[in-house]
């Protein structure tokens, strides 16, 4: 846009000075870039507070009974503990395996799509959100992995053919879940590894030479900050960003082909791909609030992790939070509208049925509790925030619970219909996951660090190598990049 | 007396800050250097342009990862499912028409294919993982990783001479400067 008025009109560019917005600094206090390695780097070198262990032993705890004991019991007994021998078959498994897949992509929209779209405020929160990613995937794959029934045959997914000689059929969305997700998981993980790199080489380098200097050392690769090194690792970088864009949206879009695909009434609609991805998305956010805003008070990242980077988190959530109400309602809309007996039923069997409660949660917290984001006073009231956190993490997983029981509960056969309540272990295991993700992010803060160093420190003004000549650079009259060049000119003067 | 021997790697000098960095690899570049680098803790933008280094080469890599794994996974469904296996399920067809089903899987392999190339044409480019390095030995090297700047010129460069190189680097304005050694 400025290029194109730079050559249509120089002259009137050069008489007009556009005006320029403040722009909020994204690391406060004017903090130094040794200051930023001392206190990234401190979260792993020093002893963890006492809240630490304080959320780590529980979550531990619970991940082992829940996930531990809960697995171990299924596998010996059966998958009859998960209570699937009733019709509603597809009730709390798939409904915490969509509920987990979705959490991780907040982490990849992060990553990679606020890379893309320049938007510096990730690299605060990028790391810790790539973490999440992997971590949820990690809890989501347990479901359909163990759901399947005999685990120790979970090898069929693979693509090679069984003893009889048979081929999966590449054309079940089924099948495109396991590429999507196992995908997912692959490449999130080169992702968050690959930025960690130049990061674990920081902290080796602060190390004493020993065991732990030694295992950084091996994760570091050799690291040593070369521009040489810099040039091509900065294209796999944006590589990696370009690639995760269109893969994040793939995966949820997978996910709810399993539903849309199929011809059950609730479920067959196109809905689904847009409005499954705005809602992982909109779930994503509100988990790396929900993990976010405690690990910044404990660790005292208030200068790395501002309020900015909170308030643009909360408008992200009730902007995809009101996407997701628009789907809800367009989904009952379509269903009016269709004409169609059976479709419209099973939305009066969703609102009014036996789990209109859990219509009801979902819509209040989905759709009604993020609108508080309107008013800047909330958006920067951290308790208001945690609050609409957890109501749309209570929300997201609702709303799965929706899709999926009141629909299977209600098939074309009068016969399969059950009211659906989950069996102990399976609420054992969901507990359980809830458990292995936290202690995994617990982990996660202790032994590698939570934001991304180098990023942050690019982020600062004097990283500009045009910093300490400024005026050699006169503005031509255009601002380029307004807010940014006025920073600069600024915090020279 | 030590009886190892070590071989020269090259000088090593800190700089004060991006900016002048950027500036003393402009004249370095200009000098006619080859084998040197400079080290930030982190990426500089501008500073390919000021070294005179390409463009990185590792889009390529990527397109070959990303083609080979469109073609796997087409091949993969297309051999399986029409040739070997032909199943008609959902009254699909097992037959070229039916190739639109196997869409995600393609979009979904030549994304994992891509990354994988992503991943390993890097590691390849930048020579890593590697053990040690010659830098390392110095002591202030480890600033680099925190909040130091630094340019490497190493001594096989064709230019380097061990005056010449070192009255260059303090003339652009090079701290500290240091003969790195490895021991050989």
């Amino acid at each position: 846009m400025a290029s194109t008025t730079d050559s249509a009109h120089p002259k009137l560019q050069s008489s007009v000075k556009l005006p320029v917005l403040e722009r909020e600094k994204l690391i406060l206090s004017g903090r130094s870039y040794h200051w930023i390695t001392e206190r990234i780097c401190g979260v792993v070198e020093n002893r963890q507070p006492f809240l630490w262990w304080l959320l780590f032993l529980p979550s531990a705890l619970i991940a082992m009974i829940g996930v531990g004991g809960g697995l171990t019991y299924l596998v010996s007994t059966g998958v009859g503990v998960w209570g699937m021998s009733n019709r509603v078959f597809w009730g709390f498994d798939i409904t915490n395996f969509v509920f987990w897949i979705g959490i991780g992509h907040a982490g990849t929209l992060i990553s990679a799509v606020l890379f893309l779209t320049r938007q510096n405020w990730r690299t605060s929160i990028n790391r810790a959100a790539e973490a999440m990613t992997i971590f949820a995937v990690i809890c989501a794959g347990i479901f359909p992995a163990f759901h399947v029934g005999r685990v120790w045959f979970a090898w069929f997914l693979a693509p090679i053919p069984n003893a009889n000689a048979i081929w999966q059929n590449f054309k079940s969305p089924l099948l495109w879940d396991v590429f999507a997700v196992s995908t997912y998981f692959t490449i999130s993980l080169i992702f968050w590894y690959l930025g960690m790199v130049p990061d674990l080489a920081t902290i080796r380098d602060r190390c004493k030479p020993g065991l732990r200097k030694w295992a950084y050392g091996i994760f570091a690769l050799g690291w040593r900050g070369g521009n040489r090194q810099w040039s091509h690792y900065e294209m796999a970088y944006l590589l990696l960003a370009a690639l995760s864009t269109p893969l994040v949206l793939s995966v949820h879009s997978v996910v709810s082909f399993d539903f849309a695909t199929s011809v059950v009434p609730g479920w067959h609609t196109t809905i689904f791909p847009p409005y499954f991805v705005a809602g992982a998305i909109f779930g994503g956010f509100a988990m790396v609030l929900t993990i976010m805003i405690p690990a910044r008070f404990i660790y005292g990242l208030q200068d790395l992790i501002t309020m900015k980077h909170i308030d643009n988190m909360a408008k992200i959530i009730l902007l995809t939070g009101t996407i997701v109400g628009y789907a809800y309602l367009m989904e009952l809309f379509v269903a009016f509208y269709s004409g169609a007996i059976y479709e419209m039923d099973a939305f009066k069997y969703r609102i009014a049925g036996p789990y209109w409660w859990a219509y009801a949660a979902m819509m209040s917290c989905n759709v009604l509790s993020p609108q508080v984001f309107w008013f800047k006073a909330c958006r920067e009231n951290l308790w208001v925030i945690m609050i609409v956190a957890m109501c749309v993490n209570v929300g997201m997983w609702f709303e799965r619970f929706v899709i999926i029981v009141t629909t299977l509960a209600r098939m074309f056969l009068p016969g399969d219909w059950k009211t659906y309540s989950p069996s102990a272990v399976e609420l054992m295991t969901f507990v359980g996951t809830i458990g292995l993700f936290l202690a995994l992010f617990m982990m996660f803060l202790r032994f590698l660090p939570c934001i991304n160093i180098a990023e942050v420190k690019w982020t600062k003004l004097e990283s500009d190598p045009h910093f300490d000549d400024i005026e050699e650079h006169p503005d031509p009259g255009v601002v380029k990049i307004p807010a940014y060049q006025h920073e600069l000119v600024e915090t020279k003067s | 007396m030590s009886t190892t021997r070590k071989r020269v790697y090259g000088y090593l000098a800190e700089f004060s800050s991006a900016s002048t960095l950027y500036k003393a690899a402009e004249q370095i570049r200009d000098a006619g250097f080859q084998k040197w680098d400079c080290y930030s803790p982190y990426p500089i933008h501008g500073l390919d342009g000021a070294m005179g280094l390409k463009r990185s080469i590792l889009p390529w890599f990527v397109f070959c990862g990303g083609c080979a794994g469109l073609a796997t996974a087409f091949a993969l469904a297309y051999v399986t499912q029409v040739e070997i296996y032909p199943t008609i399920v959902q009254a699909k067809p097992a037959n070229i028409f039916t190739v639109p089903a196997f869409f995600p899987i393609m979009f979904e392999l030549t994304i994992l294919f891509s990354g994988f190339a992503t991943l390993f044409g890097l590691l390849g480019l930048i020579q890593l993982p590697r053990l040690n390095h010659p830098l390392f030995a110095s002591k202030q090297f480890h600033r680099a990783t925190d909040d130091g700047f630094f340019i490497a010129i190493e001594a096989r460069d064709p230019k380097f001479s061990p005056q010449g190189t070192r009255d260059l680097l303090e003339n652009i304005g090079g701290k500290q400067i240091e003969l790195v050694e490895e021991e050989d």
